[in-house]
């Protein structure tokens, strides 16, 4: 047997590299059940076909085809999708009681965390990559260049990021993999209050209101513009700053949930 | 209570591996430990012997520092628990009450992940996973995922994660609760090699039988406290004359625990008879 020795570094290269072994972890698990990924990655393209082809024709379309509106909005839904992962993988966690392994070992908070969120992030570059192509096979394109393209993509991902910190606060708070059932649930209400899939203007005055000012709306619409995509409502102070909310929401739900999350993490010993 | 005074400002006696001192936890209105006090010497294995609910997972979460204690202190290979929780992981092993393994992954994925986050290199961390997978006889199923691994296999893969730094201080929360006999003996078998190397251990058990027949020290805990501490023969000894004279073979733990505590261990259920029921 080797001997014992305590390794005494609290280094930056000791917190990257905690934090990689724990994003490398994620992608065995896709590697070892490949399936769960790949539904979760043809989910939206599901949703993609059956809104645009079966619905669409019944939508009230603005210049260039519901098509056109659908797939941003459908973008954003895809970060949205990223919370029940998240919760499902944090609850799965506790119950298995590798959280508390994990804890009884030598790795600090921010390094666990930071693998968990940087994991989330690979997730949503791949699940955008099949969603954009899915677009492209659909007929949707980006009109304003590959500059205000991948700007519109970093938001997408600015808005995961901030989604990445709400599933982990909510993975830490509900404990067990049932309780996931009801983020996935309650993702829908949130999609649907939202321009993803139909333009605030068609709903009642105060829903309306609440579907304008909502993350995604914000999101959706601001990468709309960023792709030269076609929308409705464009006048407003929310819709004509939409840029500038899409970067000031995922802000402000991270500058919340970060810290829930990691106070939640570290309280688990109460 | 005897080493209460100067108990912080003395350094702990190098050959005290674990030690509790009046450590209290409550959840909620429920006091689970209320006066936890004990003290294991380097390189010995001793005994927490209770009841479901007396307490022990509580004492051996707040020595892992998994959870914090509301009153008391406690130091693990010379660090405090709550002040020094770091130092305390690098130094512990743990096979909790429940298995803590990520079953997606395969046994050896598994132990190779933990090496990494122990800080061994890739190389080390492999090298180690593949000897312990050896040592404790799953190298066959190295590469399944755990979820296809049976009761028996999977405590000893969690067995082996605890392993990989070959810790000075190895806390076992029931380990063979759910076991088939089989799998108890082979268990049994692997902390018997194990005490040989000089780890010191902490066990907790509701199985008399496995306490007689592993440990050097035993502490029977009851309602969150220590109730009794001696080897196997100082507390068959504290029984009482008048029981060893009347009862021709040697009393059993199982009556330890009753004459000392005023139930069965096994089903909590209390008994009118003995003088220090509480
Ligand atoms: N997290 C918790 N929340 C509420 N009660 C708890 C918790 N952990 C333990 N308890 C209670 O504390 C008591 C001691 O539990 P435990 O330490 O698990 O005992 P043992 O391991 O000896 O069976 C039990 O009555 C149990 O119900
Ligand atoms: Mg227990």
């Amino acid at each position: 047997m080797s001997t014992f020795t305590a390794p005494q570094s609290t280094t930056t290269t000791g917190w990257l590299r905690d934090a990689a072994t724990l994003t490398a972890r994620v992608l065995r698990h896709w590697k070892r059940r490949p399936g769960s990924l790949v539904v979760s990655l043809l989910f939206p393209v599901l949703m993609v076909l059956m809104f645009g082809y079966l619905f669409g024709g019944a939508m009230a379309v603005p210049d260039g085809g519901y098509m056109a509106f659908l797939i941003p909005g459908m973008l954003a839904m895809a970060m949205l999708f990223g919370l029940e992962t998240m919760v499902v993988s944090v609850t799965t966690d506790t119950a298995k009681g590798v959280t508390e392994r994990i804890r009884a070992m030598p790795v600090t908070a921010t390094a666990v965390l930071a693998g968990r969120s940087t994991a989330d992030l690979l997730n949503a570059i791949v699940a955008l990559a099949v969603m954009l192509i899915t677009g492209l096979l659909v007929g949707w394109t980006a009109h304003r260049g590959l500059g205000l393209a991948l700007g519109a993509i970093g938001l997408l991902l600015w808005l995961r990021f901030a989604f990445t910190w709400v599933g982990i606060y909510l993975g830490l708070l509900l404990k067990t993999p049932e309780s996931a059932v009801a983020v996935q649930i309650l993702v829908w209400p949130v999609g649907f209050l939202s321009s993803a899939f139909v333009s605030p203007d068609t709903m009642p005055g105060w829903l309306g209101t609440i579907a304008t000012w909502n993350p995604l709306s914000a999101t959706a619409t601001a990468i709309r513009d960023l792709f030269g995509n076609p929308d409705w409502n464009t006048h407003g102070w929310a819709a004509e700053h939409s840029i500038l909310i899409a970067l000031i929401w995922p802000a402000v739900l991270t500058a919340i949930f970060l810290p829930l999350a990691l106070a939640s993490y570290r309280r688990l010993d109460r | 209570m005897v080493y209460e005074e100067g108990f912080t400002r003395s350094l702990p006696r190098p050959e005290v591996a674990i030690r509790a001192l009046d450590l209290g936890k409550a959840f909620g209105a429920h006091t689970a430990l209320d006066g936890f006090s004990l003290d294991v010497g380097a390189g010995t294995v001793c005994g927490l012997l209770g009841p479901n609910g007396a307490g022990k997972t509580t004492a051996v979460r707040i020595l892992t520092t998994l959870t914090r204690p509301d009153s008391g202190q406690a130091q693990v290979a010379g660090f405090d628990v709550v002040r020094d929780p770091r130092q305390v992981r690098y130094r512990i092993g743990l096979v909790g009450q429940n298995a803590s393994l990520d079953e997606i992954l395969s046994g050896c994925e598994n132990l190779v992940m933990f090496g990494r986050l122990l800080r061994l290199s890739a190389a080390a961390a492999r090298r180690r996973a593949e000897e312990l997978l050896a040592q404790f006889d799953l190298a066959a199923a190295a590469n399944q995922p755990v979820a296809d691994y049976s009761g028996g296999m999977r405590r000893r893969l969690d067995l082996a994660a605890s392993l990989i730094l070959s810790p000075p201080v190895l806390f076992l929360d029931e380990p063979t609760t759910g076991l088939d006999p089989r799998a108890r003996i082979d268990v049994w078998s692997s902390i018997r090699s194990l005490v040989g190397s000089g780890t010191t251990v902490l066990l907790t058990t509701q199985y008399l039988e496995e306490a007689d027949q592993l440990c050097d020290q035993i502490a029977v805990i009851d309602a969150g406290q220590v109730v009794a501490h001696g080897t196997p023969d100082e507390l068959k000894a504290k029984v009482g004359p008048d029981r060893v004279e009347t009862i021709t073979r040697k009393p059993s733990l199982d009556e330890v625990f009753l004459h000392l505590t005023g139930h069965h261990p096994s089903t909590g259920r209390a008994e009118p008879m003995t003088e220090n029921t509480r």
